[in-house]
């Protein structure tokens, strides 16, 4: 190794390492200041204590506003997956010519700014006489979450070889079947990791539903930056603190599932 | 192609998702850039001009812009070492900047936003380190300050500069690189002339990404600088949500739109010229 390597190599695991620091100290942060005693973000803390955990299970303005999230999130998902799986198959098998510009048009509401897209369909629906919060943010929510269906399922199905499923055919499974055995678990890590990435970003969106909660039908960004905005104590850095082991729980089944390498490959 | 192959009954599975981001996504845009070139029900871009001629719209613009473009290079510039690392490393260190990626990703904005405005404080940890490094001789604040946003964005963006850098750079044989230097390539030669080249596409799509992220962001701006500081997007939002000016926010959500719609749109293009798969 000539020492032009030897020092590009030290910029660059140097860098990759400041990299790793950068990202993960937000997450550091927030268990730390969700673990300290203090009410006004000391850190380190002087102390520790569970009196913001404890705060938190007290907390009446905050579950319902989980609770109605994760129903949100979860509904979107399943009809994105839904969509968007029978769309990417659509697309493939149909080697229809504008396809990959349908496929742009479908992923990108992930490119463009969140709140135009909110102000649009908020006086569209305006104007179209729809009032309900909790319609109107599920419609909204499945714009959010089909871009990442559409992308990742797509991308797994052009790199999977249908004739498989005629092969299975010739040696004597039925066609449910044959789609069951050769494609399903094919395409399975598509889906599972897919569905989380939008479940997260559902869960995670404020940009658009600012525009179609009200008083008594939040989603939990919209409260949690209230919170921050008007009262900010360690209750805001508990609820982050469980949000992020419920995102490692989610990485250490995905890991298990799909494998980190493929997750990244989204 | 034949017509027959076109008219494969099996595009019918594609309609649902087409037909319904079309009525509920589509349309709702096209209402929005049609009314905004409507005043009283006349075709007219008085809305634009009255905009464009304010100089108070150009230092918003210039906000959007310049925060945007820095953020963008300081995920360029963390962003792609991290991502050939990456390309590179197995075992331990590959599993840690994987977690280092994808963990933040499925933090939420605010809770990020929240942590960076504890780290940023006068009393932050940034403080109390360039103390402790000499580098400062006095506690101050990033918080609030255009540096701090720069910052906090770049850390809630830079996985996007990363992950498409990434995506490329593990496609790229490295026995390009051994070749090269076979045939007598210097290292810094072969970096600009296989390494770089190579990953433009997943650049290109990086830069995109970042680039429209940041300057159509909302909560981050809120937490970090304060309402004193706007951009396109954060008049946009405040526009509609507490001045009640729907007008001025209509106009300034379609100058937000055609910034980001052009810079997609030109690194799709520059991606495709590049070779790259976008």
């Amino acid at each position: 190794m000539t020492a032009i390597e030897r020092i590009a190599s030290v910029v660059v695991w140097t860098l990759a390492a400041f990299t790793v620091v950068f990202l993960l100290t937000p997450l550091v942060v927030t268990v730390m200041v969700s673990f300290g005693s203090s009410a006004v973000f000391t850190l380190p803390a002087p102390s520790w204590s569970l009196r913001w955990y404890q705060a938190l299970g007290r907390s009446r303005e905050l579950w319902p506003v989980v609770a109605a999230s994760v129903q949100l999130a979860a509904l979107s998902t399943v009809v994105a997956l839904a969509l968007g799986t029978l769309c990417a198959i659509g697309l493939l098998r149909s080697q229809f010519r504008a396809r990959d510009a349908i496929v742009t048009f479908l992923v990108s509401p992930l490119m463009l700014p969140g709140l135009v897209i909110g102000i649009a369909m908020l006086e569209t629906f305006r104007a179209a006489g729809l009032r309900d919060v909790w319609v109107s943010l599920i419609l909204a929510h499945v714009v959010i979450t089909l871009p990442y269906v559409v992308r990742t399922v797509y991308a797994a199905l052009s790199l999977f070889d249908f004739t498989l499923i005629d092969a299975a055919r010739t040696l004597g499974l039925p066609y449910p079947k044959a789609v069951m055995k050769v494609l399903v678990p094919a395409l399975a890590p598509a889906f599972l990791t897919s569905g989380m990435f939008a479940f997260l970003a559902s869960m995670d969106n404020y940009p658009i539903s600012i525009f179609f909660t009200d008083a008594w039908t939040k989603t939990l960004p919209i409260q949690m930056l209230q919170y921050v905005e008007e009262s900010p104590d360690p209750t805001i850095a508990a609820i982050s603190a469980l949000l992020i082991l419920l995102a490692a729980g989610v990485l250490i089944i995905g890991d298990r599932l799909v494998g980190l390498r493929r997750m990244a490959d989204l | 192609m034949t017509a027959a192959r076109r008219l494969d009954p099996v595009i019918l599975l594609a309609l649902p998702a087409v037909l319904y981001l079309a009525i509920v996504y589509g349309v709702p845009l096209l209402v929005l850039l049609g009314r905004s070139i409507m005043v009283g029900g006349v075709p007219s871009l008085a809305p634009f001009v009255g905009f464009l001629s304010d100089p108070f719209s150009w230092t918003v613009i210039g906000n959007t812009v310049r925060i945007a473009v820095m953020v963008t290079l300081v995920c360029l510039v963390i962003g792609y070492p991290t991502a050939l690392a990456l390309s590179r490393a197995s075992g331990l260190a590959q599993a840690l900047i994987l977690v280092a990626i994808i963990l933040p990703l499925s933090v939420g904005v605010v809770v990020k936003a929240f942590a960076w405005q504890i780290v940023l404080r006068r009393d932050g940890v940034v403080s109390q380190l360039m103390m402790g490094l000499g580098l400062w001789n006095e506690p101050q604040r990033l918080l609030f300050t255009e540096a701090g946003l720069v910052i906090g964005a770049a850390n809630v963006f830079v996985p996007f500069m990363i992950l498409p850098i990434y995506s490329v750079l593990k496609l790229v044989d490295p026995r390009l690189g051994e070749a090269a230097a076979t045939l007598g390539a210097s290292p810094l030669y072969r970096f600009f002339k296989v390494a770089l080249p190579l990953s433009l596409p997943g650049i290109v799509t990086g830069i995109a990404f970042v680039f429209s992220m940041a300057a159509s962001m909302y909560v981050i701006p809120n937490l970090l600088i304060g309402d004193r500081f706007q951009t396109l997007a954060t008049l946009t939002g405040r526009s509609f949500l507490f001045m009640r000016n729907e007008q001025l926010g209509s106009t300034t959500a379609v100058v937000l739109l055609v910034l980001t719609v052009a810079v997609v749109v030109g690194s799709a293009a520059l991606s495709k010229r590049l070779g790259g798969a976008s």
